[in-house]
């Protein structure tokens, strides 16, 4: 007589997800460091000791004071200030809202765009799907920094053309990725019952094949977010990207580029920690995601 | 063998068609043409000239035949900055941007193809666990940053290598390349890894997977049961399978280093095709920047149509289907 | 003194779910030249036993007890440079799958000559007339070309004909056989029968064939062994044991082969599933499935000696069918 056993608490996929995420330490890191990265960035205006965008403030003679240093309006510059006499940590803050603003916005619009034309493509087959995907072969096969660079070419500066000009690059990977998954659960059981139901397009789409293809969709997404922030960063820093009245993190490091070779290393070395560490924890969060929701390794 | 060439020879050729389109348009028809293509400095009589010798007063399709049947000829404008035709500044740089591409492509698989093996073959070791981390900080870490910091280190505070810039360079088949001289040597180093780390770190992601996957296998169980020394097992029978898919990868990536050496040619002062784009976008120096564009096409479906070739070498499977 | 004596072998799987006990307390012998059918259906540790011996059994298994004397030569316990040392070159083994025996990128003289230079010290052109020579033992016509083909050139009898000609390549002593046969046609699968008890008959080679079909080992074997949940449930000389089956699995195996059956009466089955090799419940594993079963089966039955060489480990057995 088998002893009864204790009924296991109900497991459902998120919290299955949730507690394989955090099997991984690192993961947890990059979580936890990208929650405080954008903290910091969405609280900026409150914690940063100076508004760098305010000249009022800003005394020339301030500048480039090495880490540590105080400043001539009392103020303790841990980061030292760049040429213009910007405190770097103030800098740096803002810059990360404009560098998450800008990367995850872009992904995010990018997602949409990107979903909805690659579930079109697998929904509607034939025609659409060749049209669609003929698109994507031709946006993926051009290299990202170039398309980016003449986008902005054309465009010219500005956060708003940045934007544009990401996504243009960014939505042929979720395009892609939703359209393989969505290829594959089309062809599920309740996909087919959905439409003996004759529910409209629009709610099977979206209702049902969707949520089905948002795992390697989050995967993507997270990543993309990643690049999104340093292709941005990348552009900046070559001249095409946000304009100086709002620096981004790579203009910043732009900014200091020049005053590197006399050993004023802070001014492009703090802003690239900051996009570093940033990116890493996507990073890190993203892997987890894939090996977790990968259906391969599963056992 | 020659049907798929013939084949894959046509495709390419409307890839290139479709991208002299795309180009065209993106030159010709938006924006204002007559900004493109004549210097912004010139006044009401010149402009009216120019635009009568550019054929600017055309249809459009016209000028579409007019643009290609000069492409064809080799002619794809003069640059306003050097008033030289812009298909001459963009070779005379291209020396130097291919060998930084080579250099680096070389050095992801010197480095990434050890490191990445290592990591399959011993997947839970604490090496293996480094190495993978290191490969996330690879790809994860923006290039121009950590260019900025190699010359940061090695240039400035330790002082063993120039910081910016190409070194001397020897003549080989009549083009100057600067790793014939050992100062050209030291010049291309710091810019050659820069452009290699992200490979690096995919190349180890893929060897390290190839290798994960292949172990596997039941002709791997076999090898052993044969007999066979772990090190013909590891080295012969695993490593012509990975090797497959790993250079498909990295001759396909190659067209994506020339493009990305921007990047790279900017921190370092490089004087290559790279650096040659981005002052000209800055200075708003559109034929060069439309020389350029063509010319990145070319090299990609020329690339691509070798790596292909390449895979069929290698893999004994496909080779026979392409006789077929 | 038999070429092989398994004693008690027990081969566990350390899984981060529990611990699978794919092989447990399996003895049996094979003398020289004679043949062993290993019977049983997926899941019931035939295969395992067949790596086990080869000492093949990867991590997260090994063999957690019990001695398989080779020749006197215990393997269990030996080192892995003597245990390649004898793979090969006196044990060899026959997987299932021809398609993924052979390495698909590697051609077939390559990897025949490395198996022969494996074990001994010839030049390339011994070792290749070595192979050519094998191969037509078991019947490839022109195999000198034949060899320098890939294994994908080969259709699935002639794959498995050449993992057959590597097995022999150093007149094994014990060449273990995993269900060889399984992926092939039917009409194949006669030939590569017939081949094998021929090569075995004359170069005294013993045989362990591991299998699903008893229609195939009843042509086969000299003995056979019926494993059920990993452990051995009947054992005997095949004429007898296929006769008269004492254990209820075999006599449920036996009678549900078609051919048995009576033409309008539905086909005899044996009724549930193989329980998990993860939670067996305690006792008898078949008992869930067996007519016969009561409360004395709760407990583990003993492999008995029923009769003179037939062993059934069951408290029920069909003996009342054995004239007195």
């Amino acid at each position: 007589m088998s002893a009864t056993a204790a009924v296991p608490p109900v497991e459902t996929p998120f919290r299955r997800f949730v507690s394989e995420f955090c099997a991984s330490p690192l993961a947890v890191g990059g979580l936890v460091v990208f929650v405080i990265i954008a903290l910091v960035a969405i609280l900026a205006p409150w914690i940063a000791p100076q508004n760098p965008y305010d000249l009022a403030v800003l005394d020339i003679m301030d500048g480039r004071l090495e880490p540590g240093s105080v400043g001539g309006s009392g103020i303790t510059h841990w980061l030292g200030t760049d040429d213009q006499g910007r405190d770097m940590l103030s800098g740096i803050m803002y810059g990360l809202r404009i560098s998450l603003v800008v990367g995850v916005g872009s992904a995010f619009i990018a997602c949409l765009v990107g979903a909805s034309l690659g579930l079109l493509a697998a929904y509607a087959g034939g025609r659409t799907d060749s049209v669609i995907m003929r698109l994507v072969d031709l946006q993926l096969s051009f290299p990202t920094i170039l398309a980016a660079l003449m986008i902005l070419a054309f465009l010219g500066k500005g956060i708003f053309n940045v934007v544009i000009a990401l996504v243009i690059v960014e939505w042929a990977y979720y395009a892609r990725t939703v359209r393989g998954s969505a290829l594959v659960e089309r062809r599920r059981e309740y996909i087919e019952a959905a439409m003996c139901l004759a529910l409209p397009t629009r709610r099977i789409l979206f209702n049902h094949l969707l949520p089905n293809c948002l795992p390697p969709l989050i995967v993507v997404g997270t990543m993309q977010i990643a690049r999104a922030i340093a292709l941005e960063a990348t552009l900046s820093f070559l001249g095409l990207g946000v304009p100086i009245t709002e620096p981004s993190l790579g203009l910043l490091i732009a900014n200091g580029y020049e005053y590197m070779l006399s050993g004023k290393y802070w001014i492009s070395f703090y802003p690239g920690i900051a996009l570093l560490v940033t990116i890493v924890a996507i990073n890190l969060m993203g892997d987890q995601m894939r090996d977790v929701l990968n259906p391969r390794l599963k056992k | 063998m020659a049907l798929y060439l013939l084949r894959r020879l046509t495709q390419s050729g409307f890839v290139l068609v479709a991208m002299s389109l795309l180009v065209f348009l993106g030159v010709y028809a938006i924006g204002d043409p007559i900004e493109i293509l004549i210097s912004p400095d010139a006044d009401q009589i010149e402009k009216e000239r120019a635009i009568r010798a550019l054929g600017l007063d055309l249809p459009l399709w016209q000028q579409y035949l007019v643009f290609v049947g000069k492409a064809l000829q080799g002619d794809l404008g003069r640059s306003f900055v050097f008033n030289e035709p812009a298909i001459q500044l963009i070779l005379q740089r291209m020396p130097a941007t291919l060998e930084l591409a080579f250099g680096s492509m070389l050095l992801s698989i010197l480095i990434g193809l050890p490191l990445g093996l290592y990591a399959g073959l011993r997947p839970n070791g604490a090496l293996s666990k480094g190495i993978m981390a290191g490969s996330i900080l690879g790809f994860s870490l923006p290039t121009f940053w950590v260019g900025l910091m190699l010359i940061m280190v090695f240039a400035v505070q330790l002082g063993w290598l120039p910081s910016t810039g190409r070194g001397d360079t020897a003549l080989l088949f009549g083009i100057p390349w600067s790793f014939l001289t050992r100062d050209g040597l030291s010049h291309i180093l710091l810019p050659a890894i820069n452009l290699s780390l992200f490979k690096i770190s995919l190349v180890i992601r893929l060897t390290r997977a190839g290798v994960r996957e292949t172990m596997l296998m039941d002709y791997v169980k076999f090898a052993r049961a044969k007999g066979l020394s772990p090190f013909r097992v590891t080295f012969v029978h695993v490593f012509k399978n990975i090797m497959i898919p790993v250079v498909t990868v990295v001759g396909l990536e190659l067209g994506g280093t020339i493009a990305f050496s921007v990047v790279t040619e900017s921190v370092f002062a490089w004087p290559g095709m790279g650096k040659l784009i981005i002052d000209s976008i800055n200075v708003l120096d559109r034929p060069v920047i439309v020389a350029y564009l063509m010319m990145i096409v070319l090299m990609f479906i020329i690339i691509n149509l070798a790596v292909d070739i390449l895979y069929t070498v290698l893999d004994p499977r496909v080779r026979l289907e392409a006789k077929a | 003194m038999s070429t092989l004596e398994v004693k008690g072998l027990s081969t566990h799987f350390f899984t981060r779910a529990g611990v699978v006990k794919a092989v447990e307390d399996v003895s049996f012998s094979v003398g020289r030249g004679k043949v062993m059918g290993l019977v049983g259906e997926s899941g019931s540790g035939k295969t395992v036993t067949g790596f086990s011996i080869i000492g093949l059994v990867d991590a997260p298994g090994r063999i957690v007890s019990g001695e398989i004397l080779f020749k006197g030569r215990n393997l269990v316990g030996m080192g892995e440079k003597e245990l390649r040392e004898l793979r090969g070159n006196r044990i060899a083994m026959i997987f299932q799958d021809p398609m993924m025996t052979l390495n698909p990128v590697l051609r077939v003289d390559t990897q025949m000559i490395e198996t022969v230079q494996a074990h001994q010290k010839v030049d390339r052109e011994t070792a290749r007339q070595r192979a050519r020579d094998t191969l037509g033992m078991v019947g490839i016509p022109s195999p000198d070309e034949r060899l320098k083909s890939y294994p994908h050139q080969f259709s699935g009898g002639m794959r498995q004909r050449v993992a057959i000609a590597i097995a022999l390549l150093h007149q094994p002593d014990l060449i273990i056989a995993d269900e060889p046969t399984t992926a092939l046609d039917v009409t194949i699968q006669g030939q590569i029968l017939a081949e094998v008890q021929k090569l075995a008959a004359n170069t005294g080679t013993s045989l362990i064939w591991i299998t699903h079909d008893l229609s195939v080992v009843a042509g086969l074997a000299d003995d056979i062994a019926v494993m059920y949940a990993g452990r051995i449930v009947e054992q005997g000389s095949v004429d007898q044991v296929l006769d008269v089956p004492f254990h209820p699995y075999t006599h449920g195996l036996i009678g549900s082969v078609p051919s048995r059956n009576k033409r309008g009466v539905p086909l005899r089955q044996i009724p549930g599933t193989t329980p998990s090799l993860m939670s067996l419940p305690p006792g008898c594993a078949f008992k869930s499935r067996c007519e016969r079963a009561d409360a004395a089966c709760e407990t583990m039955p003993a492999l008995a000696e029923l009769a003179p060489g037939r062993f059934a480990r069951c408290v029920h057995p069909h003996i009342e069918t054995l004239p007195a």
